[in-house]
C-alpha cells in the first residue's frame, strides 16, 4: 500500500470528487458562469482540506453542462491553493489523450503540490469526445488498453521504449519532469461491472470503482472479482488499494437529505444523461444496505462502516456537488463530515 | 401527454396505413392530443454503436430523442421471417436499457400470414418489458386480407384500433396518476 501512499493505520481515507459538471440549480433555474464554477471547485477543495478530508479529485468530460474539460489545469490551481490534501483526476480519459502529455501534466501537478498528485484513468461513459478530439469510437477498448498500458510504463520506467498502434513509437524516451517520488499512484477507473474490475486485477492496478446507486452487496461481486483476478495474475491483493465513489449527502434527517439532494440529481441527470433518477429507486438510497451514502450523519457513518466491512476498501470518495448544488449546502456537508463523520470513520477503521 | 407513433419498417405500406388509421382514430377521439408519427422509411437511422442516445446526430438523434420524450408510444410492426424487422430492433438498440420507464407502449402488427399471430407476444413484448415499458397487453393483429387498395377495409380492425388508441390513452393517464400519487408520498 505504501507505493500508493496509503497508510491503513490511519483508517479508511475519505475523499471528495466532482465531475466538474456545470448545471443550473433546479430551485432557481439559474446557472453560474463557467468562471464562477471553476473558482467554486477550487474553493471546494480548500474547504475540504480544512474539514480534514484526505483527497479531492476533478473529472474530465467534454460535453455540454461541464466546465473542467482541462481538468489538469484546474488541478494545478488546486495544488497551489492547498497544502496537504491528495489531489487527482476522476477520471482522466486516457483513450483520447497522449499518455506522454497526460503524464507531463500530472507529474507537474505533483511537483506543484509537493507530492500529492494521482491519476485515475478511465475511458469515458459518453463518447462525444472521440469526434471532438479526432478518434474513432470503434477503437474504444483498444485505445484505452494501449494508452493506459503506456501511461503505466511511463510511470514505472524513466527511459521508455514502446511501440503501439495509436501513437508514434518511443525510443529511449525520457518523459519529464518526474514526480516527487519518481512515480505516482495510477488507478484504473472501473464502472462497476466485474468484467472491467477483472482487467484491473489481472494487471495488478489499483481499482477506482464508481457506483451510481443500488445494493451494496451487488458491488461486493465486483470487489471479489477484482481481488480474485489479481491473485490469478500473480499479484498480492492486500497490496492493491480499492477506492469506491458515489453520491453522498448528509443532513439532520434522512428525509431532509432526500429533499435537498433529489432535485439536483434528477434534473442534472436528465440534462447530462437524458433520463432522470426514479423516485422509487432514490427513496431506497437511505436504506442501510444501499450504496448511496445519503442520510443523517449517524446513518451515513453506519453505512460507510457497513460498506467498509463488506469491501475492505482503502478509500471512499463522495460526490456532493452534482446538479448545481448551492455552495452553502456543500459547506454544511463539509461541516458534518469534518465534525461528525470523519472522526467516527477513522476511529473504527484504523488498522492497529 | 406526448404520444409517438413508430412505424417500424423501412419497406412496405401496410404498417404505415394501419398507423395512419391509428393516428386518425386518436385525433378523432382526443382532438386535444397530439401524436407525432415517425415512419422509419422516412429517416436515415444509423446502426447502434452503444453510445448514449444524446450523442447521436441527424435523423438518428431526432428519432431517439423524440421517442425518449414521449409519454406513450404506439409501435406498428410488420412481421419478417417470424420476427420484428431489423430496423425496429435497431431503434431499441439505440436507446438506454430503461428507456421505457414510465412510458406506456402499445402495438399493432401487420402480417402476411395468421401463423405470425404470437410473434409480438414471444418477441416484441419481452424486449419492451426488459426496457421497463408499461405494456398495453392487447395488440391489434392485422392480416393481408384486411387491406384493399391501400386502405383497411375490415370494420372490425378499425374498431380494434379505436380500442387500442383508447387503452393507450387511458393507461397512460392512469399510470401517470398512480405515479404522481406514489411520488407525492415520498415527500422529497
Amino acid at each position: 500500500m505504501k507505493k500508493y501512499r496509503i497508510d491503513e493505520s490511519k483508517g479508511l481515507e475519505f475523499g471528495i470528487y466532482t465531475l466538474g459538471d456545470h448545471l443550473p440549480n433546479p430551485a432557481t433555474g439559474e446557472r453560474i458562469s463557467a468562471q464562477e464554477r471553476i473558482h467554486e471547485i477550487i474553493d471546494y477543495a480548500k474547504l475540504a482540506e480544512q474539514a480534514g478530508v484526505d483527497f479531492f479529485s476533478v473529472g474530465e468530460s467534454h460535453q455540454e453542462y461541464f466546465a473542467t474539460q482541462a481538468h489538469a489545469v484546474v488541478l494545478s490551481a488546486i495544488a497551489q491553493a492547498t497544502e496537504k490534501i491528495k489531489i487527482a483526476s476522476s477520471s482522466t480519459i486516457i483513450s483520447t489523450s497522449d499518455p506522454v502529455r497526460v503524464y507531463e501534466n500530472f507529474a507537474t501537478v505533483d511537483l506543484i503540490s509537493k507530492g500529492r498528485a494521482e491519476i485515475v484513468a478511465g475511458r469515458a461513459s459518453r463518447v462525444g469526445l472521440f469526434d471532438l478530439l479526432g478518434y474513432d469510437i470503434r477503437n474504444y477498448e483498444e485505445l484505452y488498453e494501449e494508452k493506459f498500458d503506456l501511461l503505466r510504463q511511463i510511470n514505472e520506467e524513466e527511459v521508455v521504449n514502446w511501440s503501439g498502434e495509436f501513437r508514434a513509437p518511443l525510443k529511449d524516451a525520457r518523459v519529464l519532469p518526474r514526480p516527487v517520488n519518481g512515480s505516482m499512484p495510477i488507478w484504473r477507473a472501473v464502472g462497476g461491472t466485474p468484467a472491467s474490475a477483472m482487467k484491473a486485477g489481472y494487471a495488478g492496478v489499483p481499482m477506482f470503482m464508481a457506483h451510481l446507486g443500488g445494493t451494496a452487496s451487488v458491488f461486493k461481486r465486483t470487489v471479489d472479482a477484482y481481488r480474485e483476478a489479481a491473485t490469478a495474475g500473480g499479484h498480492d491483493p492486500s497490496e492493491l488499494p480499492i477506492a469506491t465513489a458515489g453520491f453522498f449527502y448528509a443532513a439532520e434527517t434522512s428525509q431532509q437529505a432526500l429533499q435537498e439532494l433529489y432535485p439536483h440529481i434528477n434534473e442534472g441527470m436528465k440534462r447530462t444523461n437524458g433520463q432522470g433518477f426514479p423516485k422509487q429507486h432514490f427513496a431506497q438510497g437511505v436504506d442501510p444496505h444501499n450504496i448511496m451514502n445519503i442520510g443523517s450523519p449517524q446513518e451515513i457513518i453506519e453505512k460507510i462502516l457497513y460498506q467498509h466491512e463488506m469491501f475492505g476498501h482503502q478509500r471512499y470518495i463522495a460526490q456532493i456537488d452534482f446538479g448545481g448544488m448551492p455552495m452553502d449546502n456543500i459547506k454544511k456537508n463539509l461541516d458534518l463530515i469534518g465534525t461528525e463523520i470523519l472522526p467516527a470513520i477513522k476511529k473504527y477503521t484504523a488498522k492497529k | 401527454m406526448k404520444i409517438v407513433g413508430l412505424s417500424g419498417s423501412i419497406v412496405g405500406s401496410k404498417t404505415r396505413i394501419a398507423m395512419n388509421s391509428a393516428k386518425k382514430a386518436l385525433t378523432e377521439k382526443y382532438p386535444d392530443l397530439e401524436m407525432t408519427l415517425i415512419d422509419l422509411a422516412d429517416y436515415d437511422v444509423k446502426f447502434s454503436d452503444g453510445r448514449n442516445f444524446l450523442d447521436y446526430e441527424g435523423d438518428t438523434g431526432f428519432v431517439t430523442k423524440t421517442i425518449m420524450e414521449a409519454d406513450a408510444i404506439i409501435i406498428g410492426t410488420p412481421i419478417f421471417q417470424a420476427s420484428i424487422p431489423a430496423a425496429l430492433k435497431n431503434i431499441f438498440d439505440l436507446l438506454p436499457v430503461n428507456a421505457f420507464q414510465d412510458k406506456v407502449v402499445s402495438m399493432l402488427v401487420t402480417a402476411g400470414s395468421p401463423k405470425h399471430y404470437l410473434v409480438a407476444d414471444l418477441q416484441l413484448k419481452p424486449i419492451l418489458s426488459y426496457m421497463k415499458a408499461q405494456i398495453v397487453q392487447t395488440y391489434v393483429f392485422i392480416e393481408e386480407r384486411d387491406f384493399h387498395q391501400k386502405e383497411i377495409v375490415n370494420d372490425d380492425v378499425l374498431h380494434r384500433l379505436d380500442r387500442l388508441v383508447e387503452d393507450t390513452v387511458v393507461l397512460t393517464e392512469t399510470f401517470k396518476k398512480v405515479r404522481e400519487d406514489k411520488e407525492a408520498e415520498y415527500d422529497f
